[in-house]
């Protein structure tokens, strides 16, 4: 197994407030990574400092080898997908012409691009006659859909997925995590998927990172973190969710 | 009285009318001003809109005139009759010339002067030794005519009047208490004086004048200046405060009480000119002076005022000189749509062009400013400063820079730099509020930084940028009939023609399709949103 990302001591602090203690983590290639932790644990902060939209303090991140610096960054994001929360899409933008704006801002060729849309369309479900559409005229999980296929689009070598389910409701949810983990087995893709939900993290994680309060916890399977749990709040965190869940 | 004609820029004369509704005599506009020592003063506080809606000058000759004379006036009757005078009778005497009228006060007028835009025009003595040499206002006629000459400008002799203060009564009363002169008021504490404000204030008017002539009377008024005449001639009040050439003061047959102590200044009527001017212009001039008394000035500016055309008064100067040699002159008057088409020609291109620049210049300065920093500080700062400053006093500041003038360029800079504001400001708003998340999505994606803004950013705040526009084209409407204060033509020109004749339909002639015009923009842009904001954005 390979590690197509590794971060190195990796630090983020605003002002005083520490987001991110300086952190080690290795993302393994055809994995899903899922990182878990309550709110504010520095999960989000991780994933922001990957795709470089806040800037580490110290440390060093390596992208298949390389390391990421300000140069390379912009080629880089095009070899990484990156879906939020509520999609991220943009309103003046059909769903056709948001998940093509990249392709087309790198000239690639228009039939090619109409293929891959098609692909595209096809995998996550979603009926090429919305294509058209503006984002308002969607439902959320459509719009997820359509953000997924902007994040697909080129290809990318990893995909970021920052809490994607986190704001559908559940059935939408549901339907949309067993398309989801379909798309990934089936391209074999490397995804860091950022959650608060457990069973969510169950379901998708290949390799779970539990995080507290700017620091990595515990790093393992599931089965890892419950037998073997390093430190109470793992047992805590897992039995908490378990709670509800049992209810 | 026109000591304040000096103290006239064009802004507080037009401002000061304003403020007295349409007391506007003839001759003696600016004198109700005459209190105000900055042309700015007025303007700081008068009403942006009201200055735009009423305050515009008269009509723009354009400036590629083959005319070998420029003839520059003051935008009140009087000026505008000795200048078609002096146009005509330099015309008789063979030298092509133009006369530009009511293109502002003292100081626009000199500094074109002194720019070479005007060859001459008509001032007052008083106001050229207080105003322009800032020096006492009874400095002796020849001294003032060695200090221009170091300017490189002559002056001719005076033509023959003075308009200065003077205090009036009914001719029929002063008669019957034996009154001629101010002196003989004091035999007389009874009487009820009406005086406008501006007099009472005045350090050479009332109090003063009490002083010198020892007046015994206690009831003093303060009076509008149109109102005053209304109660002189209904015995309401016995003495007021008038301008010598005041065409009122033949119309309501009143007498003017002799200064016979000479407490007011002389405020003679002359010609400036440049000494550069060509030579054989200068004579024609100097033929006028001594030719025009009082009581003829008082006559042609109650013709200009009944007949609203100048040039006709100043026929009639001429018809009274030498009937004999009198050439037919025959005033032909422009169509009324003809003058509205030009008008508004001119009007679009004055607003078309600046806000043109504003959005050139203002969208860039507006994602500069969205970035905040010092530097967005710095340009939102500006645009707002130059948005409070008065749009008068900005024409006023732009006419004295090399490049500028009297002239049109002056009129699309200050323009320009009024549409500025609403454009930098709702392009920074807009683009500062797209929401992070959709910001951070473009970044992620790779898209380079001008592809960002122009894919993404841009669009998304197309409706807050569009409506920036639209403020300011609407604004650029309002304010270019400023431009005809300082030449620039456009529907100003009737705005500041009507005021000066106190005809509402000749500034209605401006107004309306000035509203017009805006609520028409107003629309286009609506229409242009639909166009120009993405779809996705109005869902």
């Amino acid at each position: 197994m390979s590690a197509l990302v590794k971060l190195e001591d990796v630090c983020k602090r605003y002002g005083d407030a520490i987001a991110l203690y300086p952190t080690t983590l290795s993302i393994e290639s055809s994995k899903t990574t899922v990182l878990i932790g309550p709110s504010g644990c520095g999960k989000s902060t991780l994933l922001r400092l990957i795709i470089r939209l806040i800037e580490p303090d110290s440390g060093s991140i390596a992208f298949d080898g390389k390391a990421v610096t300000p140069d390379n960054i912009n080629a880089l994001r095009r070899r990484i997908g990156y879906v939020i929360q509520e999609g991220g899409l943009f309103p003046h933008l059909t769903a056709r012409a948001n998940v093509l704006l990249m392709a087309r801002h790198i000239r690639k060729l228009e039939e090619q691009t109409h293929n891959r849309l098609l692909e595209l369309s096809d995998l996550t479900r979603f009926s090429q006659n919305l294509l058209p559409r503006y984002p308002v005229e969607l439902s959320g999980g459509q719009r997820q859909r359509v953000s997924l296929m902007r994040a697909l689009m080129l290809s990318p070598e990893l995909l970021l997925l920052d809490e994607p389910l986190g704001a559908l409701d559940p059935l939408v949810r549901a339907a949309l995590q067993r398309d989801l983990k379909e798309i990934f087995q089936r391209l074999g893709q490397t995804a860091l998927f950022v959650t608060h939900d457990l069973a969510e993290a169950i379901y998708f994680g290949d390799e779970i990172v539990l995080m507290n309060e700017g620091r990595i916890v515990q790093k393992g399977t599931i089965t890892d973190l419950r037998e073997s749990p390093t430190d109470p709040f793992v047992s805590e965190f897992i039995n908490a969710q378990r709670g509800i869940a049992s209810l | 009285m026109n000591r304040t004609r000096k103290a006239g820029c064009n802004g507080c004369e037009a401002t000061a009318r304003l403020s007295k509704e349409e007391t506007i005599e003839s001759g003696n506009h600016e004198s109700r001003n005459r209190h105000l020592k900055s042309p700015f003063f007025l303007v700081s506080w008068v009403p942006d809109f009201l200055l735009i809606i009423f305050c515009v000058p008269v009509f723009l000759i354009n400036s590629s005139s083959a005319a070998e004379v420029v003839i520059g006036s003051k935008k009140f009757t009087e000026s505008y009759v000795l200048g078609e005078i002096a146009k005509r009778t330099l015309t008789d005497a063979g030298i092509p010339a133009e006369h530009r009228q009511g293109m502002g006060g003292t100081i626009i007028l000199w500094e074109a002067l002194r720019g070479g835009q005007i060859d001459a025009y008509p001032e007052y003595t008083g106001t050229i030794a207080t105003e322009i040499l800032k020096s006492n206002s009874r400095v002796a006629l020849n001294q003032i005519r060695d200090l221009l000459e170091q300017l490189g400008v002559g002056i001719t002799a005076p033509l023959g009047f003075n308009n200065t203060y003077a205090l009036v009564m009914r001719r029929s009363e002063a008669q019957r208490l034996g009154i001629h002169s101010i002196s003989d008021l004091r035999m007389h504490p009874e009487l009820k004086l009406g005086l406008t404000h501006e007099f009472l204030e005045r350090q050479d008017g009332w109090n003063p004048l009490r002083e010198r002539y020892d007046l015994p009377q206690q009831n003093v008024i303060g009076i509008d200046h149109a109102l005053g005449y209304s109660a002189v001639g209904n015995g309401s009040i016995a003495v007021k405060d008038a301008y010598s050439t005041d065409a009122k003061i033949e119309q309501n047959d009143l007498l003017v009480l002799e200064d016979d102590l000479q407490f007011f200044p002389k405020y003679e009527a002359v010609f400036l000119f440049r000494l550069s001017m060509a030579a054989r212009a200068i004579a024609p001039l100097r033929a006028l002076e001594g030719t025009l008394d009082e009581k003829r000035m008082i006559g042609l500016n109650a013709e200009a005022e009944r007949t609203k055309d100048y040039a006709r008064a100043a026929d009639l100067y001429f018809e009274g000189r030498d009937a004999a040699a009198r050439r037919p002159y025959h005033y032909i008057g422009e169509s009324f749509p003809h003058k509205l088409a030009r008008w508004i020609e001119r009007h679009l291109q004055l607003a078309g062009f600046s806000l043109l620049l504003s959005v050139i210049v203002g969208i860039p300065l507006g994602i500069v400013a969205s970035r905040g920093g010092a530097i967005g500080h710095v340009i939102l700062g500006f645009a707002g400063v130059v948005q409070t400053i008065p749009s008068l006093a900005l024409l006023a500041l732009l006419v004295p820079l090399p490049f500028f003038g009297i002239n049109v360029r002056t009129a699309i800079a200050a323009l320009f730099l009024y549409g500025l504001l609403p454009i930098v400001r709702n392009t920074a708003t807009g683009l500062q509020d797209i929401p992070r998340a959709l910001r951070e999505s473009a970044v992620a994606l790779g898209l380079s930084p001008i592809a960002r803004l122009w894919e993404v950013y841009l669009p998304m705040a197309s409706r807050s940028i569009l409506s920036g526009i639209k403020t300011s084209a609407v604004i650029n409407i309002g304010t270019a009939t400023l431009a005809a204060l300082i030449g620039a033509g456009g529907l100003g020109e009737p705005i500041i023609s009507g005021l000066n004749l106190n005809d509402h339909v000749t500034i209605l002639e401006g107004a309306i399709p000035a509203a017009v015009l805006a609520l028409l923009v107003q629309w286009c842009f609506d229409l242009l949103d639909r166009v120009l904001i993405p779809k996705g954005l109005r869902l």
